[in-house]
């Protein structure tokens, strides 16, 4: 009997596919050098480590919360084990005061005192109209929440000192790894590496403190539910980083096969496969996703015995969207690479493999894929970010993830009336909007530093 | 020339015929009527009856492509392949869910799609030209890498930040313009200025970086130089010599969206209160009313492909060498 049962959603299980599939790429192409040298091309530009970095940080998170359990729920009277119908992830876990303490509505964030006025019973029954105190937000603080300021200060201070205690302990660990793997590695590009670490230290510091600020308060505020906003804003990062990424898993193999087979073939089968595209292309993209979803709902609507458990079922529909978000994407990416096989196919070295004899899927395994690979590693770095920002949207349209599905489009969408409040209720708005911006800037960033190094025409 | 239109509109047949039949897969195939039915009525308490009523009334009770009961043609006309898919070559576009005429609908929205989505067409790519062309002017220097950045930046946001957060501080903390709704005629205008507004601000970062990227390729070409050599002045050498050889991959983007602002902007509109084609089609995701969404998704296509003729068309207009055969 074991106190909890480990849950592998779908995303889940792809998310960790296609880690296992970069590293595994990453691996295989430490011996090419043309490619190596791309890549410390990259990694000489300050932007691309600092982006890199963030992004990690991410990754971390959304990874962190893609590992999945049910807890065992108190043996019952008949015996045996039985699991909690809720699936919670690592993540919850490690931010359980958060999301366990919640308050009645809206609060400020880091206030002591809620957002607006409610009955209170004060001594000797009598009832008046006040802003209640917080159950949870600055709890230790006593009655009237005094000496709040300096105890902000005190755990800004002990936080970021933590964060840069851990920093350098962390980074004195992986210079002394790295030292004992080989020692090339540092000292090729002196600024971008510093700048690397700079971010590092600056990102833990930043979660020292945060979570020394978390420890007592909601730093976001609460939204109107008293959930805390903090918690919902780092839940929304792997609902962006699965449909940036698993979507793109969609998308490759479909703009892969076609693209190649369409420039290489030529003929009918090229005039087929160009006929589909346009097909595609020529519906506007909302329209298309929006009918795809409208029909995936009914599917999961009329089917509610596919899925055991809530969680299941929204999932489900976060893979559909991917699914669905991949499907009409390709064409772009295929069509380049089409374009680029058209040219290779006249090349030398791809007209001697086919005097030689060899097949078609060798030659097109063996010396085309590999030189359009440049493509599409551009072309996913290009489209994560735009995928993040279109999930809010399509969230907002009413077309995208499940509603119960935490992510920026759905928080977004519930806030969007906030503002109008009076006084404004802006920070579950502001906290989504940030965080949104940090991770689509990161990658934005990332990808321009992609496309220089790896772009034959630029490089 | 005219052959070649000929041409072209006729390989736009085969491309509609796929996204009616793509369409209608996705619409009547992947789900029974019975299924929407059942989903309209709510999935619980639903009887046979009222799912067959639901039908008859929409039309959705005929068989999918061939009709056995009836004689002659109508066993192809009677059926929802005819009467929903195939009519939309006609502009035959039928009735919404809720019963109302869609061609209607759309003759009476697209005024107001048109009133906000051409000033924002075209102030936008007046903004993002002239915007990148400074940057170009100043090229490698610390503001040129400033704009860059400010670019990436903007590119960065939501576009619901640029929508919620203007709505905000322009409409109700300045007060200037009305937070939303629309009055139709010339009187509209004060409900125009800030979607317009936003609408600009929010595709200038993407698309002012794309424009610096085409004239920073024009500007490295000998014609520059001989035209710098010869005494002209960069103002006139970009504006003259550069602006005027990156009109084709500039058009190649532009010219294409021109017939689309007939759909108007979908998020724009619901925010503002337009009653245009955006919000339209909005509402009828939000109703699940599938006809309505058939339909956009028809005209949608449609203008796409007389966007791409007019592509073409205009290529000769901005470069003589370019000939249609």
């Amino acid at each position: 009997m074991s106190a909890f049962q480990p849950v592998l959603l779908w995303t889940d299980a792809a998310l960790f596919a296609l880690l296992a599939c970069a590293v595994v790429v990453g691996v295989r192409q430490r011996g090419d050098a043309l490619r190596r040298a791309a890549w410390q091309r990259m990694l000489s530009r300050p932007s691309a480590t600092v982006s890199l970095v963030v992004l990690a940080f991410f990754v971390a998170i959304g990874l962190l919360d893609s590992l999945h359990f049910r807890r065992a729920l108190p043996p019952s009277a008949e015996g045996g084990v039985h699991y909690a119908a809720r699936v919670e992830s690592v993540l919850d876990l490690l931010l359980a005061p958060l999301h366990q303490n919640p308050e009645k509505t809206y609060s400020a964030p880091l206030a002591t005192r809620a957002f607006v006025k409610d009955n209170i019973e004060r001594d000797g029954g009598v009832v008046g109209r006040d802003y209640p105190r917080l159950a949870y937000g600055g709890a230790h603080l006593g009655e009237g929440g005094e000496g709040r300021a300096t105890d902000i200060g005190r755990r800004l201070a002990v936080g970021a000192v933590g964060g840069l205690v851990l920093a350098l302990a962390l980074a004195g660990a992986l210079r002394a790894l790295g030292r004992r793997g080989s020692g090339a590695t540092n000292g090729t590009a002196g600024g971008a590496t510093r700048a690397g670490w700079m971010s590092f230290f600056v990102m833990l510091m930043l979660i020292g403190a945060v979570s020394a600020l978390a420890a007592g308060y909601h730093v976001f505020g609460t939204d109107k539910v008293g959930q805390d906003v903090l918690y919902l804003t780092l839940k929304s990062v792997r609902t962006a980083l699965i449909i940036g990424v698993v979507t793109t898993v969609v998308t490759l193999p479909i703009a892969i096969a076609l693209g190649i087979t369409a420039g290489y073939l030529g003929g009918w089968v090229d005039d087929f496969i160009q006929y589909v595209y346009t097909v595609i292309n020529s519906i506007p993209g909302v329209l298309l996703i929006a009918a795809a979803v409208l029909m995936m709902q009914v599917v999961i609507e009329t089917h509610p015995d596919w899925f055991a458990t809530a969680a299941e079922r929204a999932d489900a529909r976060l893979l559909a969207l991917c699914v669905i978000l991949g499907m009409t994407s390709w064409t772009g990416l295929c069509r380049l690479l089409r374009a680029e096989t058209l040219k290779l196919r006249e090349l030398e070295y791809v007209q001697a493999a086919r005097a030689f004899g060899v097949g078609t899927a060798l030659i097109l395994r063996r010396h085309v894929l590999p030189n359009l690979m440049h493509i599409v590693l551009i072309a996913l770095v290009m489209d994560f970010s735009a995928l993040v920002l279109a999930e809010a949207v399509l969230s907002y349209v009413g077309i995208g993830v499940d509603p119960s599905t935490i992510s920026f489009g759905t928080m977004i969408n519930a806030a969007r009336m906030e503002l109008a409040r009076d006084p404004a209720v802006w920070w579950s708005l502001a906290a989504a909007f940030v965080v949104m911006f940090a991770l689509v800037l990161a990658a934005n960033l990332l990808a321009d530093a992609v496309r220089e190094a790896f772009d034959p025409r630029t490089a | 020339m005219w052959a070649y239109l000929v041409r072209r509109i006729l390989y736009a047949i085969p491309i509609l015929i796929g996204v009616n039949l793509l369409t209608f897969l996705l619409f009547f195939v992947v789900n029974t009527p019975d299924d929407i039915a059942r989903m309209q009525l709510g999935v619980k308490r639903v009887t046979p009856e009222a799912i067959d009523n639901w039908k008859r009334e929409r039309g959705y009770h005929l068989p999918r492509f061939f009709n056995d009961d009836e004689s002659g043609t109508r066993q192809l006309t009677e059926t929802i392949f005819f009467q929903k898919s195939a009519r939309m070559f006609a502009f035959d576009f039928g009735a919404s869910d809720d019963g109302r005429d869609i061609a209607r609908e759309i003759g009476q929205r697209m005024g107001p799609s048109l009133a906000i989505a051409v000033p924002t067409f075209v102030l936008g790519l007046l903004v993002a030209i002239c915007f990148s062309l400074l940057l170009v002017f100043f090229r490698a220097s610390r503001l040129d890498v400033a704009g860059v950045v400010l670019c990436v930046a903007m590119m960065s946001i939501s576009s619901l930040f640029y929508i919620i957060f203007g709505q905000w501080l322009v409409a109700k903390v300045w007060q200037l313009v009305p937070i939303s709704g629309y009055v139709g005629g010339i009187d509209s205008w004060p409900f125009l200025v800030l979607p317009v507004l936003i609408g600009v601000f929010a595709g200038l970062g993407a698309s002012a970086r794309w424009y610096r990227t085409l004239f920073l390729e024009e500007i490295g070409r000998d014609y520059v130089r001989t035209a710098r050599a010869k005494g002209v002045s960069e103002r006139v050498v970009l504006f003259r010599h550069v602006l005027k050889n990156a009109m084709i991959p500039i058009l190649t983007g532009v010219v294409v969206v021109i017939p689309l602002l007939f759909m108007g902007s979908l998020l724009i509109e619901s925010f503002f209160g337009i009653p245009g084609l955006g919000s339209y089609t909005i509402e009828a995701i939000q109703a699940q009313d599938f006809a309505v969404v058939r339909a956009m998704v028809f005209i949608g296509s449609l203008l796409y492909i007389v966007g791409l003729v007019l592509t073409d068309i205009s290529y000769t207009v901005v470069d003589p060498r370019v000939r249609l055969e």
